[in-house]
């Protein structure tokens, strides 16, 4: 599913960083345009 | 959702098109889980970002649902102490919500 | 070897109701956008508490050390609305301050003449802050006599936006002038930002000060880690709130600096106040931070929708004095510091591992041998209705599913480590504030009366909201039960009478030969 993809990630620092999506996604073959981390405190 | 990132999925989805770009999120609850997939798919319901009435039409998927879809070692080092700290299934259930 | 101790604390809360309407990003980014139609700017001022209020409210009488965290658990929520009817102002670490007495120390701690007040105001908090046990003979005081000025002068100010306006229950009470007619470094809201700091971080201080005994001139360092930076515009974040601090509160021999890590600085600052004092450089040691007006009110909006009051009211500020080991205070296990190095990886668990489990490993400690753990203090009722869950319950999880992944604790038994380990958030959302030192003092006492042997504080900061790394960051330390021993080192006197006696009983058997 995420073969091909472009991938904007929207991490949350106190879930799952945005950094820990990246590797993943990547390794399912997406294309990374965008990647952030939110923190709301 | 930051009014700042609101603003660079609009530039995105611009550039690549709602075919080819989806949103992954990381958020550790369901609500703020939520709340990201509905801005991306119709629009800030806060009304307080450049998305507000802005209907993209984007897919977000948490990175919980995509555990298939990546390497399961790569996922276990990354997210998978996660899986016993957030509640997996209520964020699921809530970010599916906005794909149909 | 002779590890420093956590000799004392002092904790300082300010209600700043004024601040958050007028100076909070969230209120100021919505002014901003659409002032006029802003129902959030509308309906933001019915959810304004009083000062009694947040007086009474448990979380904050947690932080000032009347009550304690476990305390905390028997109080049922929404706290809001099981208040603490019998609460005072005054705390066994320190004290909660009402807005408009601020904005008194705010002008005593003003070197430059920027913050002007109106006339009767000023008389009439000069009136109140005379009074304060603790306030009273501050440096400085004098100030309150000073150039204070008529409504209709602050007015012009703030509409020819020479000035920031500083209110008091909804009335324009004063201003805080620019330093310099370009420098935007020293522009008002700059210069409003830093005295807020410099003010309440000084509070805090005179409060460990009286609370503790602790003399002025004892103090030898002092390290500030709020997450202000002052300077002009050659150097932006030049320097130094520590001295500045330290001057208003008479530490004559004290020099100082400031340390940054957004809000990890306080778990650096730690660090680096136990090496300085363990390796004898420096006998006394306070590491204190002051407040943070722009995180007022910052998840205001959703507090509002769900017909919350306006809780993140409190500037929040500390100081934790670091001594020599006196054989009683518990002590930082200097050789038990964790940190998030710069190849750790962005994952929770690299983070955690990095933090919590390393240091542990290195002097052979189960993660369950740590009777507390004091990660981001945050408050769970600010935090769960704006989305960002349960902070600190998030970290004991993230420690006990670790201990799990190690082998240590079944994973049915999560649920009983978090209960064990871990304590409720009380602490406002103020960035270093929440971040591990509100426990210090509370971990301080129940090490001293042998409720627990050791605590372990963890400070995290996202780094990557400064745009200049993706890296997250995070440090940790280990407070533990004082042996009683003191190690009294190498004594040049004893070994020379030593060698002496030696050399005169080998005279005296070479004499007898």
């Amino acid at each position: 599913m995420l073969k091909g993809k472009k991938v904007a990630i929207l991490g949350d620092r106190d879930g799952i960083p945005g950094p820990a999506i990246e590797e993943c996604v990547k390794s399912g073959g997406a294309d990374v345009v965008f990647s952030t981390t939110e923190c709301f405190v | 959702m930051d009014l700042e990132n609101q603003a660079r999925i609009k530039d995105l989805t611009d550039k690549y098109g709602k075919e080819d770009l989806i949103v992954v999120l990381g958020g550790a609850e369901a609500e703020a889980s939520g709340l990201a997939a509905e801005t991306v798919a119709t629009g800030d319901p806060t009304f307080a970002g450049p998305l507000s009435g802005v209907s993209l039409g984007l897919k977000a998927y948490h990175m919980f649902e995509l555990k298939n879809d990546v390497d399961a070692d790569i996922y276990e080092a990354q997210i998978g102490m996660m899986e016993m700290v957030l509640n997996v299934e209520e964020i699921i259930e809530e970010v599916k919500t906005y794909r149909k | 070897m002779n590890y420093p101790v956590v000799k004392g604390a002092g904790y300082a809360l300010i209600q700043a109701n004024g601040m958050l309407i007028h100076h909070g990003t969230t209120q100021t980014s919505e002014r901003r956008k659409n002032a006029e139609e802003s129902e959030h700017l509308q309906k933001l001022p019915k959810h304004l508490r009083s000062f009694e209020d947040a007086v009474k409210y448990p979380p904050n009488q947690a932080y000032i050390g009347n009550i304690t965290p476990d305390d905390l658990k028997n109080i049922s929520r929404p706290w809001y609305e099981n208040q603490i009817d019998d609460a005072s102002r005054d705390g066994k670490y320190g004290e909660i301050m009402p807005e408009d007495e601020f904005l008194g120390l705010m002008k005593i701690v003003d070197i430059f003449d920027l913050v002007v007040l109106e006339e009767k105001f000023q008389a009439g908090v000069k009136a109140k802050l005379a009074d304060h046990p603790i306030l009273a003979g501050i440096n400085k005081f004098d100030n309150m006599d000073k150039n204070s000025s008529t409504f209709d002068e602050i007015q012009k100010m703030v509409e020819g936006h020479l000035a920031v306006p500083l209110y008091f229950e909804g009335k324009l009470v004063g201003a805080v002038k620019k330093a310099h007619e370009f420098d935007e470094a020293l522009s008002a809201h700059v210069m409003f930002e830093n005295l807020v700091s410099k003010a309440s971080a000084a509070y805090a201080l005179k409060l460990l000060l009286a609370k503790t005994g602790l003399n002025t001139e004892e103090v030898d360092y002092i390290i500030e880690c709020s997450e202000e930076a002052c300077g002009d515009m050659n150097q932006r974040g030049g320097g130094n709130f520590a001295k500045a601090i330290g001057e208003i509160c008479g530490c004559i021999n004290a020099t100082g600096s400031d340390t940054r890590s957004f809000c990890a600085g306080p778990a650096h600052a730690f660090v680096e106040a136990a090496a300085l004092v363990q390796s004898g450089i420096y006998k006394n040691v306070v590491v204190l931070a002051g407040g943070c007006t722009a995180k007022l009110g910052m998840n205001s909006k959703e507090h509002v929708k769900k017909g919350m009051p306006a809780l993140e009211d409190m500037l929040g500020a500390f100081a934790i004095h670091i001594a020599e080991n006196d054989g009683v205070n518990p002590v930082i296990r200097t050789d038990a510091v964790g940190r998030h190095r710069i190849g750790s990886g962005a994952s929770p668990q690299a983070v955690i591992t990095a933090i919590v489990t390393d240091p542990l490993d290195g002097i052979g400690y189960k993660i369950t041998d740590v009777g507390r753990y004091s990660p981001e203090m945050q408050n769970p009722e600010i935090t769960e209705p704006a989305g960002a869950g349960d902070v600190p319950q998030a970290n004991y999880k993230m420690i006990a599913a670790l201990a799990v992944k190690r082998g240590e604790i079944a994973r049915d038994d999560m649920a009983k480590a978090v209960a064990s380990f871990g304590m409720p958030g009380f602490a406002p959302t103020q960035g270093h504030i929440p971040s591990g030192v509100p426990f210090i003092g509370h971990g301080r006492d129940m090490i001293l009366a042998g409720k627990i042997d050791r605590a372990m504080i963890i400070g995290k900061g996202s780094l990557f909201l400064g745009r200049l790394t993706n890296l997250f960051d995070g440090v940790s330390f280990l407070i533990e039960k004082n042996s009683g021993t003191v190690d009294a080192g190498f004594d040049k006197e004893i070994v020379r009478q030593m060698i002496g006696e030696a050399m005169s009983d080998f005279a005296k058997t070479f004499n007898a030969q």
